[in-house]
């Protein structure tokens, strides 16, 4: 019986131990700063997450698509939460092409709830030749699709210095400490003070990465708070189905004489 | 077998059962005697049919919802990871399920294989259970391509094209597997086809490797055939069904960890990004249940041989039986193949290590000697051990400790093991 827990203590040290150590695989080099959702009971800080939204909106969305996330889930519980109200006036804020209406003509109209996050671009070719001809990655499930995730994005959007002597950048290409291979086609874009924060906080570049890169953690798991909530209720149960259960065990096998 | 004397106490149970007879099928199942000296590794039968049922039922859900199309699977992966009620849950679930599965799949195989399950009269539930293995794997890796990302079109790739390899008809024979002259539409649509009907095979094998089970009965911790059944043995219901719930339950708060708190950990950060046939990720590599395999595959420098060579550590475990020439079937009582055992464990794990790591340098070198091991371990060392181990005195009964009883001493005379080791 000591065993059979002494193996599930294990396990669970290695689950979180090996969730650790493949992120460590770069983390070790890479910046991280105080994740508000890290760690079973982890959720997300509101207010950076609609910091962040302002940050992908003026700086990122110009070349980044969100193209898996909707108007109405900005004002969805567990996600920045801005009012029904405000995402209204977000999604009216972009223009969509629509249509074809009854003359069979397409036509554009401002953007509701139910509408995606409007794309810079129309489609990946002209995206990549307004972009030196690399592609600007949709950002909807992108700290997902990175090993070293939120830690790993936000090396790199605070990751630029000057290059090394020995390493010679073609035009258009820019040398980050972080980036895979080190060369990036994306020029730095945060500095201090590059967007002016409604609720007055200081827009210092760690401050715009970190607060952009929770936005973007919400857009890849955007069901992250319930994930968390459910887990805690699900394990609680399970622990005391467990111990039920056992007991109940103990009672029945107390008719042999075999222990378990 | 329990009796099949069983006769209903209701007029219509009794008028049922003459016709179909489920309830002595029910009345079977629930006395079947089971020694009683399993231990928690016997758990793990139990785990894998829950394993089983819950891949098929999230799958049921999951596909009401997918789109096996390459240009929409993966956002419709996205629409059920947001929009679906509890789309995400269902889809960590299954995702996750699928390591789970395998991972109890390899404690319930290194099980046998350290207690001597596979040993006669249990070579049919054996080879059952390899071929169960077997679809497990081919289910898992169509499963894995199913989201269509950059891993599942790339692991695709290197999979089908292992088929190219076969002389002379190879390349029709991809062609043919594709539906077409690459990894593309066609080919997700038959993947996601068979995807959804191997698990209905695998559970059909399954009830014949659980039907193949009750004939001989479990085999048990000391590896001797039971006795007297009213002493050794107790009803399946209901001490072995709550045993088997106690440790279903510690396997699911494991299962949960995984789910709730890090999802995403056994798969690969590339398949979040959509298939590109432009773009080759800089490593491909299959999921962690299938990379003993992969690294079996890479240490042969020749394609076909190492086609050859995976396919074949499969295939030997159904010769096992065969290969094994030891009388004795528990580890217990087997000192040297204890050893072994152990090493092989260690040999498959590093095998599993290097199948992660570029096949390169030092890593191929381990890769290779772990491969010849492997295959030693199967085809020198097993059927050699058996011949000149010296193994330790077996019980007479499995409640009664090693050689302490006299009073079953009798009975022991019955057991043909014990005549031949004495």
């Amino acid at each position: 019986m000591q065993r059979i827990f002494k193996i599930l203590f294990l396990l669970l040290i290695l689950n979180t131990n090996f969730a650790n150590s493949i992120s460590a695989e770069n983390s070790s080099k890479l910046l991280t700063t105080d994740w508000s959702f890290k760690g079973p009971f982890g959720k997300f800080d509101r207010a950076s997450l609609q910091r962040g939204y302002q940050v992908y909106n003026e700086v990122c969305a110009s070349c980044h698509s969100l193209k898996y996330v909707s108007y109405r889930n900005l004002s969805e519980k567990g996600g920045p939460e801005f009012s029904v109200k405000e995402a209204k006036a977000i999604a009216a804020s972009f223009e969509i092409s629509d249509g074809p209406n009854q003359d069979g003509e397409m036509f554009t109209r401002p953007a509701k709830l139910s509408d995606k996050f409007v794309m810079p671009y129309s489609n990946e070719e002209e995206a990549k030749s307004a972009n030196g001809g690399a592609y600007p990655p949709d950002m909807s499930v992108l700290v997902k699709a990175r090993a070293g995730g939120v830690d790993y994005i936000y090396s790199v959007l605070l990751g630029y210095v000057d290059p090394p002597e020995n390493i010679k950048l073609d035009d258009g290409v820019y040398y980050n400490k972080y980036m895979y291979g080190n060369k990036i086609k994306m020029p730095k874009q945060l500095s201090d003070g590059l967007v002016e924060y409604s609720d007055g906080t200081n827009a210092t570049e760690e401050q715009m990465a970190k607060d952009v890169v929770s936005f973007l953690m919400w857009t890849a798991e955007p069901h992250l708070e319930q994930r968390h909530k459910t887990g805690f209720r699900a394990i609680v149960y399970l622990i005391i189905l467990t111990v039920l259960v056992y007991f109940s065990m103990k009672k029945i096998w107390s008719r042999v004489e075999t222990n378990v | 077998m329990s009796d099949h004397n069983y006769t209903p106490s209701s007029k219509f149970g009794k008028w049922f059962n003459d016709r179909l007879p489920l309830l002595t099928l029910a009345n079977h199942l629930t006395d079947y005697p089971t020694p009683k000296n399993l231990n928690y590794w016997w758990t793990f039968g139990g785990i894998l049919t829950f394993c089983l049922i819950t891949q098929i039922i999230t799958g049921l859900v999951l596909a009401m919802h997918y789109i096996a199309h390459a240009d929409l699977a993966f956002s419709s992966v996205e629409h059920i990871m947001r929009d679906v009620n509890y789309g995400w849950l269902i889809r960590y679930i299954h995702a996750n399920g699928a390591s789970m599965f395998f991972l109890a799949v390899y404690i319930h195989i290194f099980r046998s294989l350290f207690y001597g399950s596979y040993k006669a009269p249990r070579e049919i539930i054996w080879i059952l259970g390899i071929m169960i293995y077997l679809l497990m794997m081919a289910a898992a890796f169509m499963g894995y391509v199913l989201p269509w990302g950059q891993m599942s079109f790339w692991g695709a790739t290197v999979i089908t094209n292992l088929f190219s390899a076969i002389p002379l008809v190879g390349e029709s024979i991809t062609t043919w597997l594709w539906g077409g002259y690459s990894v593309d539409n066609p080919t997700l649509t038959r993947f996601f086809t068979l995807h959804y009907l191997i698990p209905f095979l695998i559970l059909g094998l399954v009830v014949l490797h659980i039907w193949a089970l009750h004939v001989p009965g479990n085999n048990n911790p000391v590896g001797i055939d039971i006795q007297k059944p009213s002493k050794d043995t107790v009803p399946f219901h209901p001490y072995i069904v709550i045993k088997d719930l106690f440790a279903l339950l510690l396997f699911m708060i494991v299962f949960a960890f995984f789910v709730f708190y890090s999802p995403n950990i056994l798969g690969h950060a590339d398949n979040y990004i959509e298939a590109n046939p432009l773009v080759t990720p800089a490593h491909i590599v299959p999921e962690w249940y299938l990379l003993p395999f992969y690294a079996i595959l890479r240490s042969i420098p020749d394609k076909l041989l190492g086609v050859v060579a995976m396919l074949s550590a499969i295939f030997i475990l159904a010769a096992l039986p065969w290969l094994d020439t030891s009388k004795v079937r528990s580890a217990v009582f087997r000192p040297l193949y204890k050893q072994f055992y152990w090493i092989l464990v260690i040999d498959v794990l590093i095998l599993g290590y290097v199948g992660a790591m570029p096949a390169e340098g030092l890593y191929l070198l381990i890769a290779r000697v772990a491969t010849a091991y492997y295959f030693l371990h199967f085809l020198l060392i097993l059927p050699i051990l058996g011949k000149i181990e010296k193994t330790t005195p077996l019980p007479l009964s499995i409640t009664s400790p090693v050689l302490g009883g006299s009073a079953d001493l009798a009975m022991a005379k019955n057991t043909d093991v014990r005549k031949e080791k004495l």
